[in-house]
């Protein structure tokens, strides 16, 4: 690594950016709150009202903390992906984990109205705690079965195709589940479809935040099986590496990652994608020590970011996260990439 | 330098496990591959030699017989332990981003770094070693997708280096290279037998230079199995000329080399000495003309005549031609 020096900086200034994020995060939306009084708020200071103390702690404050967290967890899972499937196209729901995720949640919203007789929506915190509930079963069901796949099959193209065909079944099943529903919770279920920061409140946003702050340091455990399995199998398994070992753990634990984060925020597109590019082209290195920890907080800045656009003044009542996601990120990548091509013609 | 007996093949057989039935690629393999030594496999397409470096390197298992790896028996080796015996260095061309040359010989220090990889003061120095030896300091901060493909194999042979194996193993190291890069490896490979005790074994398809470079050769066909030996011994025992016996080949026994069958149609009395008499030689072999200094034939060339530059042609029915070069003269004789 030549540019130490040149990369700690970046690191260094994504940090801040992180923090200005934050504040900003606290600052805007569609209730003015002046700055000075948002300061007093989070320090503890001053006498502020009664509803500006609520929208801050109750609603602002999970809110950027769940963004943050969803950003850094999907992010540093998409790289996970990339590398042990050795394709740039590899994204955290590439193995159908969010699909499943999808088709718990499915089968909550969508039966509990046609069976039970009471929509979900009309449940409250218990239905919040079902929804989030039957995505992690869905989606660790779903990674049950790829890791099972894993050990049967040898390539890794066999197993991507695998996992991208019980999405296709996992998808199919939810549109006969569809079918059959009354309109209300179909609505339910589109609006979870369309993911959101917004929804984890208060004890669970506590419960996302410590299960991702335990899962996200575990991760980092892979670094040298990551870098190994870079070269490809071949390679790897020469270096000393238990090749079946290694994927299924490093599948494992980005699984786990999305299915926690897709629970709690919905299926989140496009992040766990293009953050793992971003930092690639950014750090100019494949080595996961750096591209771990700076997958890490470029999730974290950039799905705050996303937040901080979803819920501007003026779109009133929130824009889909995912909407936003694609269509700030997108066009960022895509510039970075395309700036790095030509960076590399002129060497 | 005393030749000690690495790698021993015993009854060896080697292809694929089915559920009801072996598909079996080779049997009955008996073979040593030497430390000090360049060994290279030369056999056709699908013939099993990429088979039979996997089973060597432990990367699938053998059916029947046993593979001793230093006096032990391979498969009781663990997987770390594997790691520093043998390395390889595969056909697989691996298109990693963003990787400089420095951070893959790197890689090869993994089976002695710690948790999390990091390289220690003396691993550093092994890797600079390993890059000075295999002449790519230039290189050695360049990114790998930005090299070509000789290079690229360089930093594979000096990743291979690093990892401080008693034993090497490379799957078809010249193929995509260009006939100077395809030399260079070789020679390279050769010299690191000298250099140091290592055991070097690679499957090749490029027969001449194999011939050239290699200690010992391993044949390997469908009928015969493994046929090994130095290449002069190969050659006086036919084994050479019969492994490649094919339609167009011939094996020149006084170069020890193959080369291309002709069949002449005419004959041609060419006089003349060195160079200049060699190239036309070859040059008239090519167009199925048989030419030497003691031939009875109607037309005579001179290659080397004292008054005149260029190369004289004598008709016997028609004035003498002057050919300035041998395009020319060829011009003239297809008249």
């Amino acid at each position: 690594m030549a540019n130490t020096g040149k990369n700690t900086l970046f690191i260094v200034l994504l940090l801040a950016v992180i923090v200005l994020l934050l504040f900003l995060n606290m600052v805007l939306g569609s209730v003015h709150i002046p700055m000075g009084s948002v300061w007093n708020i989070l320090t503890g200071q001053g006498e502020e009202p009664g509803a500006w103390q609520n929208i801050i702690w109750k609603s602002r404050f999970p809110q950027a903390l769940t963004a943050l967290v969803a950003g850094a967890g999907l992010s540093i899972s998409g790289l996970q992906m990339q590398t042990v499937f050795r394709n740039p196209l590899a994204g955290p729901s590439v193995l159908g984990i969010s699909s499943g995720a999808s088709l718990g949640v499915a089968f909550v919203v969508l039966f509990s109205g046609s069976i039970g007789g009471v929509a979900l929506s009309h449940l409250g915190f218990i239905g919040e705690v079902a929804l989030s509930i039957a995505a992690i079963i869905g989606s660790l069901s779903v990674m049950a079965l790829i890791v099972f796949a894993s050990r049967k099959v040898k390539g890794n193209v066999t197993l991507l195709i695998i996992g991208v065909m019980i999405g296709y079944l996992a998808n199919a099943i939810i549109g006969i589940l569809k079918f059959f529903s009354v309109e209300e919770d179909i609505k339910t279920y589109v609006i979870w479809g369309l993911g959101s920061f917004a929804r984890v409140s208060g004890n669970q946003m506590m419960l996302f935040v410590t299960i991702m702050v335990i899962l996200i340091p575990l991760s980092f455990l892979l670094v040298k099986t990551l870098n190994l399995l870079m070269l490809g199998d071949g390679y790897a398994r020469n270096l000393g590496l238990n090749i079946k070992r290694a994927r299924i753990l490093v599948i494992a634990c980005s699984g786990v990652l999305t299915a926690i984060v897709t629970a709690y925020c919905g299926p989140i597109i496009f992040l766990g994608l293009a953050v793992p590019h971003l930092c690639r082209a950014i750090f100019q290195t494949s080595d996961h020590r750096l591209l771990m920890p700076a997958a890490l907080i470029m999730g974290a800045a950039l799905a705050l970011a996303c937040n901080l656009i979803a819920r501007m003044p003026g779109f009133e009542g929130a824009l889909p996260v995912n909407s936003v996601t694609a269509l700030i990120g997108a066009p960022v990548v895509a510039s970075v990439l395309f700036r790095k091509r030509k960076s590399e013609l002129n060497e | 330098m005393n030749k000690i007996a690495t790698i021993q093949l015993q009854h060896l057989n080697i292809g694929y496990r089915g559920k009801t039935h072996h598909k079996v690629v080779a049997e009955n393999i008996c073979a040593s591959i030497y430390s000090n030594e360049l060994t290279c496999l030369l056999g056709t397409n699908g013939v099993g030699k990429s088979t039979l470096l996997r089973t060597l390197s432990a990367f699938q298992p053998r059916l029947q017989g046993d593979i001793l790896l230093m006096d032990k028996n391979l498969n009781q080796y663990k997987e770390k332990e594997l790691s520093t015996v043998i390395s390889v260095v595969l056909t697989e061309k691996c298109d990693i981003r963003n990787m400089t040359v420095r951070e893959l010989v790197g890689m090869g220090r993994s089976p002695y770094t710690g948790f999390w990889g990091n390289l220690s003061n003396k691993d550093r120095e092994i890797v600079e070693k390993a890059i000075e030896s295999v002449n790519i300091r230039p290189l050695a901060s360049r990114m790998l997708h930005t090299l070509s493909d000789g290079e690229r194999q360089k930093a594979m042979i000096a990743k291979a280096l690093a990892q401080e194996t008693p034993v090497i193993y490379l799957d078809e190291p010249t193929a995509f290279l260009d006939f100077p890069s395809k030399v260079e490896i070789m020679q390279l490979l050769h010299h690191l037998t000298r250099e140091t005790d290592k055991t070097i074994f690679l499957s090749t398809h490029d027969l001449e230079l194999a011939l050239q470079i290699a200690d010992k050769i391993w044949l390997m066909d469908k009928t015969n199995g493994i046929t090994s030996g130095t290449p002069e011994d190969l050659a006086l025992d036919g084994h050479l000329s019969n492994f490649f016996a094919r339609k167009g080949i011939t094996f020149d026994m006084e170069s020890g080399l193959f080369r291309i069958t002709n069949n002449y149609r005419r004959q041609i009395r060419l006089t003349g000495h060195g160079y200049r008499y060699a190239m036309i030689r070859k040059a008239l072999q090519r167009n199925e003309i048989f030419a030497a200094r003691n031939i009875e034939a109607d037309i005579h060339i001179e290659t080397n005549n004292p008054e005149q530059e260029g190369f004289i042609l004598h008709f016997p029915d028609r004035p003498s031609l002057k050919a300035d070069s041998i395009e020319h003269l060829l011009q003239f004789l297809s008249e």
